[in-house]
């Protein structure tokens, strides 16, 4: 156990991350490729991939406004954001991305104007919980090891 | 032994560390994290977000990078096409990544030619491997070249046969089927020249027929614009698929670069540096000539240096190897000093000159090779074949006739050995340059090329003697090197003439040819810059360099350019990784 109180607080933070769903397995991976010289590595991953992310967040939000629904386009959009969001193992994101691209594939703009929706509260949730997770990695120091979820 | 390439040397680590990994993805999070983990793995990273700029990078550092990376989806080109681009200019092994792992897709990958597909998210131990691919296009190049080497002799033997004595013919074409059989290829083998992408179509036999139809093809739509579709079209064979002449490409490219390599080794074996790229261009067709060159500037004439080396060496060495000299007059060769203006030898003619080179080289020491030469005018002939090419009349014949008298010495043999290199080179370059029959005997003195390659490797300090030779192509050099050191002074001679013989192969490989550049572009080997400069002239070894077909690739006598690798393949290949 952690001796440290915001070491502690921070692996509590990251548990639940995992236990409840919202990181899997690669975000596991980033952590590892953080070293020396990269201290910082995986906030500034996960920075990179809400920048990025936002702006096609954005182009399918667009597309979503345009009748009839262009689901090629759509189904493109979102093949670019389940990409992106895989890098940094948003599971829940993911599932709903998955979710998104098999209603573009059957034609099912009210599923997809759905699932849009429910990604969006996801993916929000997500860019809370992180950023308030680097807050306190940053206060509390370099984590030694990363540790696997049970 | 690790050839520089001038972008990136390799890392003195062991492999595979140090491979050159260039990394193609439109997403920067990915980017960056491939970066971090290929760099955690010690290999040397490069990414890029666009694949029209993966595509310049990967133009402008021929043989820069070792394996490449790309994602599928990407705004300004489709991951599959950019592969496709890869695989045919660079011949590098590739993989393809996405998040989508339909079966679909995957499939496309293969068909086009993916080495690997990988699923995103993507872990670390996925890319610690990526290393066996660039290893196993290596080991796969090596068979390739002989199969193809396979064919280009059964090739020669044919149109050999006429010209050549029966002995001589047997002698090449030993050598190279010995060396398949060695390796269990079948000259008709074809299981490397399958289809890859029709798993269950009948594979595809290139025979010599119609591996002279795809050459044929690729010298008339230019080396550095052919493409599976237009080769295809050009072929005019109905069952023909794209895929079929897609993979035959690719085992073209490899079989050149191999060539290439070869003569890098050989070269870095003497001591003498790979000839810069701008060698290359020069020796556009002969590796020889470089060598050989050195009095002329590679840029242009790399074959052409051999020309002027043609006629002196030939006077050189007639007297030395009198023995062996079938009908080499030191009449004729005298004017051969003073002709560089080679005439464009007849294909027959350039034939017999090969069939004597094959003796020569077989015997080391036995002028005959010069006597091959002996036709003067074959070895002008073969002069004029490269000069169609690139062959510039210009070569610095000059120095050489200098140094002609001087042959003793060690550095000059060289000098007239690469002269002779290419003259012999030439010739066959000529032949097959005008016509593929003329290949065959090309192919006849290049098995003996490849038994002095090695030797050149010895010469390699009297090329140091020669200033001039320093001019050539360090390439050139290499081979005349070895074979002239080993042999006396008169041996020299022919091993110049095996030299010359790898020359014209070396030369053709950049001449003409339509922008053999292809060859090269093997992450190893010193690609050659698209057309013919690009050809080392040391690479004897480069099939383009036979100057039978422009194509040469496969033309080109194959003779043991792997046969003298042979050792030194491997080696190579594991340097070569990260040349």
């Amino acid at each position: 156990m952690e001796r440290n109180p915001m070491r502690r607080q921070l692996q509590v933070m990251r548990k639940s991350l995992f236990d409840q769903g919202y990181l899997d397995e690669q975000f596991v991976q980033l952590e590892e490729l953080q070293d020396d010289a990269n201290p910082n590595f995986v906030e500034e991953v996960v920075t990179l991939y809400f920048r990025d992310s936002a702006r096609l967040i954005l182009n399918i939000e667009q597309a979503l406004e345009r009748k009839p629904f262009d689901f090629n386009k759509l189904d493109g959009y979102m093949h670019q954001f389940k990409g992106s969001s895989s890098s940094i193992g948003a599971k829940r994101v993911k599932a709903e991305s998955t979710l998104f691209r098999e209603y573009c594939k059957s034609g099912n703009g009210e599923g997809c104007m759905r699932t849009f929706q429910q990604l969006k509260k996801e993916y929000a949730t997500l860019r809370k919980k992180l950023e308030a997770y680097f807050q306190v990695a940053r206060q509390a120091g370099p984590m030694e090891t990363a540790c696997r979820p049970k | 032994m690790v050839v520089e390439t001038g972008f990136s040397s390799p890392r003195t680590d062991a492999f595979p560390a140090g491979l050159r990994v260039l990394v193609v993805d439109d997403d920067s999070t990915w980017l960056k994290i491939l970066e971090k983990m290929l760099k955690k793995c010690f290999y040397e990273v490069t990414t890029c977000c666009l694949a029209r700029e993966a595509l310049n990078l990967l133009r402008e550092r021929k043989n820069g990078y070792d394996i490449v990376i790309s994602d599928v989806n990407m705004p300004d080109m489709d991951g599959f096409k950019l592969l496709e681009h890869v695989g045919l200019e660079m011949d590098l092994p590739v993989i393809m990544m996405s998040v989508d792992g339909e079966t679909r897709r995957v499939m496309k990958g293969v068909q086009h030619g993916a080495c690997d597909y990988l699923l995103k998210p993507i872990r670390m131990k996925e890319l610690r491997n990526i290393w066996q691919h660039v290893f196993r296009k290596k080991i796969h190049e090596v068979r390739d070249i002989e199969s193809l080497e396979g064919i280009e002799s059964i090739h020669i033997t044919r149109s050999g046969s006429e010209l050549f004595d029966d002995g001589h013919f047997l002698g090449g074409e030993d050598t190279t089927s010995g060396r398949k059989r060695k390796d269990g290829d079948n000259k008709h083998d074809d299981k490397d020249l399958g289809d890859p992408s029709s798993t269950k179509k009948a594979r595809v036999v290139w025979t010599v027929d119609l591996h002279q139809k795809f050459v044929k093809a690729v010298n008339q739509i230019g080396f550095d614009k052919v493409g599976p579709k237009k080769i295809l079209d050009l072929m005019n064979v109905p069952w023909l698929t794209r895929e079929n002449v897609a993979s035959h490409l690719q085992k073209y490219r490899l079989y050149l670069s191999r060539l290439q390599k070869e003569r890098d080794i050989k070269n870095s074996f003497i001591g003498i540096k790979h000839s810069d790229p701008s060698s290359k261009d020069s020796n556009s067709g002969a590796g020889l000539h470089n060598s050989m060159n050195v009095i002329q500037d590679n840029v242009s004439n790399g074959s052409f240096s051999f020309s002027v080396n043609n006629s002196c060496v030939l006077n050189v060495d007639l007297k030395g190897h009198e023995g062996d000299v079938k009908g080499i007059s030191s009449g004729p060769m005298a004017e051969s000093k003073g002709t560089f203006s080679i005439d464009i030898p007849d294909p027959p003619r350039a034939k017999s000159l090969q069939i004597s080179f094959d003796h020569s080289l077989g015997s080391v020491d036995s002028v005959v090779n010069l006597a091959s030469f002996s036709s003067t005018d074959t070895v002008q002939y073969s002069w004029n074949e490269i000069p169609e090419i690139q062959f510039k009349q210009e070569y610095e014949p000059l120095q050489l006739e200098n140094r002609t008298n001087q042959l003793p010495q060690p550095g000059l043999q060289h000098n007239l050995l690469t002269k002779y290199l290419q003259p012999t080179v030439s010739v066959s370059p000529g032949p097959s340059v005008t016509e593929k029959t003329a290949t065959s005997s090309g192919f006849e003195v290049k098995p003996m090329c490849d038994k002095y390659r090695n030797n050149h490797i010895k010469l390699s300090s009297p090329t140091e003697a020669v200033g001039e030779s320093h001019t050539l192509n360090d390439q050139v050099f290499e081979p005349i090197c070895t074979t002239t050191s080993s042999m006396k002074s008169q041996d020299i001679i022919p091993n110049h003439l095996t030299e010359s013989e790898l020359s014209p192969r070396n030369l053709y490989d950049g001449v003409g040819v339509e922008n053999l550049q292809l060859c090269w572009l093997q992450g190893d080997c010193y690609a050659m810059d698209s057309g013919l400069q690009g050809f080392d002239c040391t690479e004897y070894n480069n099939p383009t360099m036979i100057p039978e077909m422009p194509v040469h690739l496969y033309d080109a006598p194959r003779f043991d350019h792997e046969h003298l690798f042979d050792p030194m393949e491997y080696y190579v290949i594991d340097q070569g990784l990260f040349a």
